[in-house]
């Protein structure tokens, strides 16, 4: 039997938690974290009209204050170690905690980017193998670990598509093709890159329209940047056709990592003909979304597309490892970063791949499959309507309440917000945009039977009280810290940074 | 199996649910001839107590050098709480605040990190963080792009004195849209630039010009006249800062008459180790009037349906996910867990703390400079005013210096050459509060040492 979260608290009081005040509300002037002060005196050296005159709006708070304040802010949130997070697309799986002990071993925290290679071996070692093993499980022959996000990641790719084609003089191909199921990165990514978009349908299965693929293609075609699994959580079955159709006109094919983890060790981009890919670290190699970043998007290409890869990459010369640059790489396109990416991540990324090994990877997406084709079969036994009912999901699929949306009022939106009651973060909804009053739910291959279970036992009983009392879950959620917030007054009554009282 | 819960039993309830009987039957979508095989490449698996063991010695080989390098990246004290509470589960394993009503700790803390960033730069506004200083700069020359309505060319001025990674980052990312990109030089003897040198661009149209504060030499810009020429011709400022280093400078709000038009940079020196290079943060904070231009995402406080107040994101009518191709920015991220230090950082600090950081580091970085310019072969490079880092030039090759330093187990500073072939052998150096005056001494005693050889070789 399911119940609300508030009335399971082991401790026989509410878990909701209290709301913490603005830290600059327990501010008093002249209150410090003392034991964080330097000694030294203000500089008599610098230009006076220089200067700054006034003081910042910074708190001054104790340091327990300020360790209680954020403590508290982190009991405010869902996360994967508190709660189950079955957001489509996003892979919320377990973040190991030896990945982040061992990112942040201090020799790591204290190496300066700068810093000679003669002070970075052991890093490099792990860069240059991390390369190695995202080059063998995509199936590519390069890899650039710069990108620091899955966004840049794509920028990179389709950045690198296009160079190809200019430095084969080819002036004119500068259109990228997107399914209509796409996230909304790959075309704001296109733009990003001076490209025109063109957008194809997808069929009533799922699977892009070969037809209309090859009628958008020509002349102009740089490429086309594809998720397979799609973003409707089924893996595009014609994806050799889609290749040879793009790559007989010219244009080069984009893998969105986006989905890698339902594949992992199963099939490979490489070998599906993808000339570039972007990988999420952050989804299938497990390092944290840290509440919205860092991520971190390396990419790797086929031969063509080798010379055009990012810098700095590792190389190794005998047994020393190296930085390569644009001296290297003289058609590179470039730098992306100050440094070198997100370089703490990309040691976590490398720690989870060690601990997982070659079987591992498999297992990754043999249960992220097995977990998320377990919750389908639940959910449509209990009466709940697949949109691809007719194929097998991929690690994630997708629900649509449009019945019970016409029926008994009740949206999408309403479900996910009543599941938080329940004490589940709620799928991803409304995404993607074809599918009416959706729930996209992904829920990784870290999830135990139990937990799967008492979701879709969730989702049963809410989808009861929808049909005895709608009002309850449209008003929902009722025991988090806030009730449903009001975005039309966030957005026209801009209230973006806190003013003291006048 | 690591890190997957599933007894032998449950898999067989699963399959049994599904109506499939082995695992592989569920990848039966998949054209067989595309399946893999195994990953010959991949080596097998260790378990914690051996990766800690291959981890532990690679940290070891790169060891604790005594660090003299800045150069954007900036070794600060880092209290102990930041990341003991950055690293909570609740922080470290929680998605983008999408769900608000589940994500009120990020979302306040974002919004706190938005006052106080606003505050530092002397701005009316902040998004909730970039990837890094470098990119942010990228971001916001687009972002002038789309904000300065008076110019009709996407042309920004580059000092020669900024940040050289910067120009590069710059020119990959925004270079993909058609810019235009004019260098301004700096002055040979002071190391900043002079308003004069800008008269070349008088009456053009320029949409932005970009100034950091202090410069990559450590040099500080005469900021007030830059902005008033570039106010004078209609184009945009872009300040580039370090943010430390506002609790004692001018915050570019209150530059020239009314201040510059977008304030970003390298977030790293609030709370975030050097950590080879990243993760780090990048900010951007603007005024009001540009806020729908600004790229990345933006917290606001609102009320719920009860009329208590309450955070979520807004203004996404920007953003990729709804605007898609029209979007401001391709960017779905911030570095959450990165701002979520920073702000902790800040807090710890407070208005005293962080001035007294600055001030630290600027004495320290003098004490520097005064010692190493007593040893005979080696002067400051440059007389322009300097804040926390500085040029020294040597009479011997840099590169071979450093690497004998570094031998001796001191990164003594950034070699210019590469970047700066017109300094001759000159290194750019930095102290800061973490470094004592035995240190200092160490550093200058070594070097006074490797010359010394090098003149004797």
């Amino acid at each position: 039997m399911i119940r609300e979260a508030a009335q399971v608290s082991s401790t026989g009081r509410s878990n909701v938690a209290a709301p913490e005040k603005v830290i600059f509300e327990h501010s008093r002037r002249g209150r410090t974290a003392s034991a964080q002060i330097p000694a030294a005196q203000r500089p008599t050296d610098l230009p006076q009209n220089l200067l700054r005159t006034d003081r910042p709006l910074l708190p001054e708070v104790s340091e327990l204050q300020a360790v209680r304040h954020f403590t508290r802010l982190s009991q405010l949130n869902f996360s994967i170690d508190t709660h189950f997070y079955p957001l489509g697309s996003c892979t919320m799986k377990y973040n190991p905690r030896a990945c982040n002990s061992l990112a942040m071993l201090p020799e790591f925290l204290a190496r300066h980017p700068l810093a000679p290679e003669s002070h970075g071996q052991g890093y490099l070692a792990c860069m240059f193998e991390l390369q190695e093993m995202l080059k063998d499980v995509t199936g590519m022959q390069g890899v650039s670990l710069t990108p620091m996000a899955g966004a840049q990641g794509e920028l990179t790719g389709v950045a690198m598509i296009i160079a190809y084609h200019r430095a084969r003089r080819n002036l004119e191909r500068n259109e990228i093709i997107v399914p209509q199921a796409a996230h909304g990165t790959n075309p704001a990514t296109a733009t990003m890159c001076g490209c025109t978009l063109r957008e194809v349908p997808c069929g009533a299965d799922g699977d892009v329209d070969l037809e209309a693929l090859k009628a958008a293609v020509g002349p102009r075609t740089a490429g086309i940047m594809l998720t397979n699994p799609s973003t409707l959580g089924v893996f595009e079955r014609r994806i050799v056709e889609v290749a040879t159709v793009v790559h007989e006109a010219g244009g080069l094919l984009y893998y969105d990592g986006a989905n890698l983890n339902a594949i992992l060790g199963k099939v490979r981009p490489g070998d599906m003909g993808f000339d570039v890919i972007h990988m999420n670290l952050h989804k299938t190699f497990s390092t944290p979304h840290g509440g919205g970043g860092p991520g971190s998007g390396a990419v790797g290409v086929g031969n063509r597309l080798l010379p055009f890869l990012p810098v700095p990459v590792v190389g190794r010369e005998d047994d020393r490892y190296r930085w390569l640059d644009e001296k290297d790489l003289p058609q590179s396109i470039g730098r992306l970063s100050g440094f070198m990416g997100n370089a703490g991540v990309l040691l976590r990324a490398y720690v989870y791949m060690r601990m997982l090994g070659r079987e591992g990877m498999t297992r990754v997406a043999e249960y992220a499959t097995l977990n998320a084709n377990y919750m389908l079969a639940r959910l449509i036994a209990a009466g709940f309507d697949a949109a691809y009912p007719e194929r097998r999901a991929s690690h994630e699929f997708i629900i649509t309440l449009k019945r019970q949306a016409r029926e008994q009022g009740v949206s999408a939106m309403d479900f996910a917000k009543r599941l938080l009651d329940y004490g589940f973060h709620a799928p991803t909804t409304y995404f993607p945009l074809l599918i009416p009053e959706c729930l996209l739910i992904e829920p990784t291959e870290s999830e135990a039977l139990e937990d799967l279970d008492a979701f879709v036992d969730a989702m049963i009983a809410i989808g009861e009280e929808a049909q005895v009392e709608p009002a309850k879950v449209q008003g929902a959620p009722y025991h988090l810290p806030v009730r449903r917030l009001d975005d039309v007054r966030a957005a026209k009554q801009l209230d973006l940074v806190w003013k003291p009282a006048a | 199996m690591p890190f997957i819960p599933h007894t032998d039993a449950d898999v067989r309830t699963m399959l049994d649910a599904i109506g499939a009987r082995r695992i592989d039957d569920l990848f039966d979508e998949i054209p067989a001839a595309l399946k893999s095989g195994p990953l010959d490449g991949l080596p097998l698996a260790v378990n914690e107590m051996d990766i800690t063991r291959i981890m532990h010695e690679r940290a070891a080989r790169d060891g604790m050098p005594l660090n003299f390098i800045g150069a954007g990246a900036y070794e600060h004290h880092i209290p102990a709480a930041v990341w003991a509470v950055t690293t909570r589960g609740e922080f470290y394993s929680a998605y983008t605040p999408y769900q608000a009503e589940a994500s009120q700790g990020t979302l306040q803390t974002i919004y706190e990190y938005q006052t106080m960033m606003a505050s530092l730069t002397a701005m009316e506004v902040s998004n909730a963080s970039l990837y890094d200083g470098a990119s942010a700069l990228a971001e916001a020359c687009l972002m002038a792009v789309r904000a300065n309505r008076k110019s009709k060319v996407s042309r920004i001025l580059l000092p020669a004195s900024l940040n050289p990674t910067y120009r590069k980052v710059a020119r990959t990312i925004a270079g993909l849209q058609e810019f235009t990109f004019d260098e301004v030089p700096y002055d040979a003897a002071t190391g900043n630039i002079r308003v004069e040198s800008l008269a070349a661009f008088d009456a053009q149209d320029i949409t932005a010009l970009v100034i950091q504060q202090p410069n990559f030499f450590g040099v500080l810009e005469d900021v007030d006249e830059l902005t008033r020429w570039a106010r004078g011709n209609g184009t945009f400022i872009i300040a580039v800062v370090n943010p430390t280093s506002l609790a004692l400078l001018k915050p570019p709000g209150k530059w020239g008459d009314n201040g510059v038009d977008i304030v970003c940079g390298e977030g790293q020196p609030l709370g975030v180790p050097l950590s080879s290079g990243g993760p780090y943060f990048g900010f951007m904070t603007t005024r009001m009037a540009h806020v729908r231009q600004m790229p990345g995402r933006i917290v606001g406080r609102t009320l719920d349906l009860d009329g208590r107040p309450g955070f979520t994101l807004t203004l996404q009518a920007r953003e990729q996910h709804i605007r898609r191709g029209k979007a401001t920015s391709n960017i779905c991220t911030n570095q959450g867990l990165l701002m979520t230090a920073a702000t902790i950082y800040l807090t710890l600090l407070g208005p005293a703390g962080l001035e007294r950081v600055a001030s630290a580091s600027h004495e320290r970085t003098q004490e520097l400079v005064r010692a190493l310019t007593r040893i005979p072969g080696v002067r400051a490079k440059f007389s322009g005013p300097r804040f926390h880092e500085a040029v020294i030039a040597l009479d011997g090759p840099a590169a071979d210096v450093l690497a004998a330093l570094a031998e001796r187990g001191i990164m003594g500073g950034l070699d210019l050459g590469a970047l700066h072939a017109e300094l001759g052998d000159a290194v750019l150096v930095c102290a800061t509060e973490t470094k004592t005056t035995a240190d200092i001494n160490a550093y200058a005693t070594a070097l006074a040492d490797v010359l010394k050889s090098a003149r004797a070789a």
